[in-house]
């Protein structure tokens, strides 16, 4: 085989923005949805680590992945139910519910998912987008997950669906002004409940693939944070879903990175390299934070007290 | 009263250890009555891991050990999982101590030694500590000690089966952290498959900590994409490095316990440990109120370690030529770190005629990777 050298890299970053954004994506979709209504949900971390477990359980006794999924889905659904109905009860704050919901999230991952590091579950498929392909690397980073291919293109329905249709409007109206919604004769507190329950499920899903496919298996350390940097990618986005997806695939690239130099022999600053999308996520908070009128794109009931 | 745990401390106290032989024989319900009921004989034996006891690799390693100690008359095991190289595994221990009158303790992750272990060690001595992977020096705590096995010399197998394996003669090697351990387990790796073919390289990838499944994925995945066709690690959990080699059609060489379920295509051998033999020893000889070895060191010989079966792709020559290397450690007549040995940058590390055997202490502050390695510690 051929010697990839610095090729290898840029290969390895491509191969890596596909194979590692899908978590970044399905969270970072579903909490711009959950935070476009007026709520801010920092319990997805528990709830991706939670359906990465449901999951990897679900799939092992049922024997179907895309089961697992379901699960999944439904598990972060249930989480995410349970946040929008304690935010909706009167002066809750629903910052400190989603840090009281990220511990119980992972708490009770690891508390089921006890009997589920050993065993292995059925995985979810790859589409192998270039079975022809001669080059064996450029053939791996072709293998495309379906879940992937589903939350770019939800990426673009929601991107379409929020500013063309009734639902996407509604919830827009929600999350600027819960005043002005009501005396349209929406309830925003339903209309909250919906959005963060679809935002827990993409958060569950996004877990799925994480434990049914890559790197596909369930262990404790398996998000390692992705969840809360997923979180603060929809900031970086505007809440704007197209931009989410941009920022997910820059994330699954950058982690990629460290492992990639190393593999051709360049070792300097090593441990910045591995910490790339940690302190990617650091300086993008300060780029965005620091910039004149950060606040113009933000939902104007983000952060306020009901 | 506390007369129970107080006696079961022999070896800070040689006057009590007659004390103890008494209650093992039965007469410890005379002399030490009742503080808990049924307490009084037995050792309150605690085990802690850094993450959880079946994650494949290096925990389930050691809960291996602790359930052949479970089936050890006259012991309690307490278990405690997932216990971080913080401040954290100082409470664990003090709860322990204090709620659970532990009187051994088995802190088994590397980076509990200095300065945790050290420190409850001062503070309590009259519990016993011994450490999975410190170097216990005479400057320490005589209640503590350390214990490790020479797990290099069934990497310098694995590396021989990989040397013979190779077509592409790149191998990999996914590490967490470049402490002498990994290091060392690196350089006979690749000093195994040196012998077969001079020209092997083994390409290194530091991943940053112990359990990081998503870059031990990426790692892997970058060792494939440069056409290196032989993988192996040492990591906490090597699940996802077997897993993701042998989606990529690799072959791998397993790492702390026997791996070969999750790679039957691609599996050669393995690096195992058999820690039993440690923690039964230590027990046994706290229960007939002998002093516990402070250092306890031992490889193939000594039965602490041991290698994986061969998968079935690997050849005779192969199993051969391992097997031979392997008969000559276990009698206790072949050096792996046998001079000359250069180092990646080329600077000689020891010099022809010298050996360093495996007792060697100087191989345990191993801080270079040897010719042939691709990486940086």
């Amino acid at each position: 085989m051929a010697d990839l050298g610095a090729a290898g890299v840029a290969l390895a970053l491509f191969g890596g923005a596909i194979r590692a954004s899908t978590p970044f994506l399905f969270v970072s979709l579903g909490e711009c949805l959950t935070e476009l209504s007026g709520r801010i949900n920092l319990g997805l971390e528990g709830t991706l680590v939670c359906g990465a477990m449901s999951a990897y359980g679900a799939a092992l006794l049922s024997g179907s992945p895309w089961l697992g999924v379901l699960a999944a889905a439904l598990v972060g659904a249930l989480l995410g139910a349970l946040h929008a109905g304690l935010c909706s009860l009167k002066r809750v704050n629903d910052i400190a519910v989603g840090i009281a919901l990220m511990v119980l999230g992972t708490g009770l991952a690891f508390f089921f998912g006890k009997p589920l590091i050993q065993p292995r579950a059925p995985m979810l498929p790859a589409l192998h987008v270039c079975p022809t392909c001669q080059f064996a690397p450029l053939r791996a980073a072709l293998d495309i997950n379906p879940l992937f291919l589903i939350g770019v293109a939800l990426a673009f329905v929601l991107r379409w669906g929020l500013a063309n249709t009734r639902p996407g409007l509604v919830l827009r109206t929600v999350g600027d002004s819960s005043e002005a919604a009501r005396a349209m004769g929406y309830a925003p507190l339903w209309v909250r409940l919906w959005a963060t329950m679809a935002g827990g499920a993409l958060a569950g899903i996004g877990g799925a693939f994480l434990s049914l496919y890559y790197p596909g298996s369930w262990n404790e350390g398996l998000s390692s944070g992705q969840g809360l940097i997923a979180v603060a990618l929809v900031i970086f986005a505007r809440w704007r879903p197209l931009a989410c997806l941009f920022a997910s695939l820059l994330f699954g690239a950058a982690g990629a990175l460290g492992p990639a130099l190393q593999s051709i022999g360049v070792h300097q600053g090593t441990y910045l390299f591995n910490a790339a999308p940690y302190a990617l996520t650091l300086a993008i908070m300060i780029a965005s934070a620091s910039r004149r009128g950060t606040r113009v794109s933000a939902p104007g009931e983000l952060g306020a007290m009901h | 009263m506390s007369l129970g745990p107080y006696f079961l401390r022999p070896v800070v106290r040689p006057l009590s250890r007659r004390a103890l032989l008494a209650m093992t024989s039965g007469l410890a319900a005379a002399l030490a009555p009742g503080r808990r009921a049924g307490a009084a004989g037995t050792l309150e034996i605690g085990f802690l891991y850094v993450g959880a006891r079946d994650d494949y690799g290096y925990n389930q390693a050691h809960a291996e050990g602790a359930a052949a100690v479970k089936k050890m008359p006259g012991v309690k095991v307490l278990e405690e999982e997932r216990i971080p190289e913080t401040v954290d595994v100082v409470k664990s221990m003090d709860s322990m101590i204090e709620l659970d009158d532990a009187a051994l303790l088995f802190p088994t992750s590397f980076g509990y030694y200095n300065p945790f272990v050290l420190q409850e060690a001062k503070k309590y001595p009259k519990v016993q500590f011994r450490h999975c992977g410190g170097l216990w020096t005479e400057k320490d705590p005589k209640n503590a000690g350390s214990y490790f096995g020479y797990i290099d010399e069934c990497q310098y197998l694995s590396g021989i089966v990989a040397g013979h394996m190779s077509k592409t003669k790149k191998l990999g090697f996914v590490a967490a952290k470049p402490i002498p351990q990994v290091l060392r387990n690196i350089n006979a790796f690749t000093l195994g498959a040196q012998r077969v073919d001079p020209k092997i390289t083994t390409t290194v990838i530091f991943t940053g900590d112990w359990s990081m499944p998503v870059k031990e994925a990426e790692a892997t995945n970058a060792l494939a994409d440069q056409g290196i066709d032989v993988v192996t690690c040492h990591v906490d959990s090597p699940k996802v490095t077997i897993q993701t080699a042998e989606g990529r059609g690799l072959y791998t060489c397993g790492y702390h316990v026997n791996q070969a379920p999750l790679a039957p295509k691609g599996y050669l051998t393995g690096a195992e440990w058999n820690w039993a033999t440690v923690y039964r020893n230590f027990v046994a000889e706290m229960q007939a109120g002998k002093p516990l070895p402070n250092f306890v060191r031992g490889g193939l010989r000594e039965g602490i370690v041991k290698t994986s079966p061969y998968g079935a792709m690997v050849p005779a020559a192969a199993r051969a030529e391992a097997d031979a290397v392997k008969a000559k450690l276990i009698a206790g007549d072949f050096v792996i770190f046998k001079g000359p040995i250069a180092d990646n940058t080329g600077k000689q590390v020891i010099a022809a005629g010298v050996d360093h055997g495996q007792t060697d202490l100087w191989l345990e502050k191993m801080d270079w990777l040897a010719a042939g390695v691709i990486g940086k510690t």
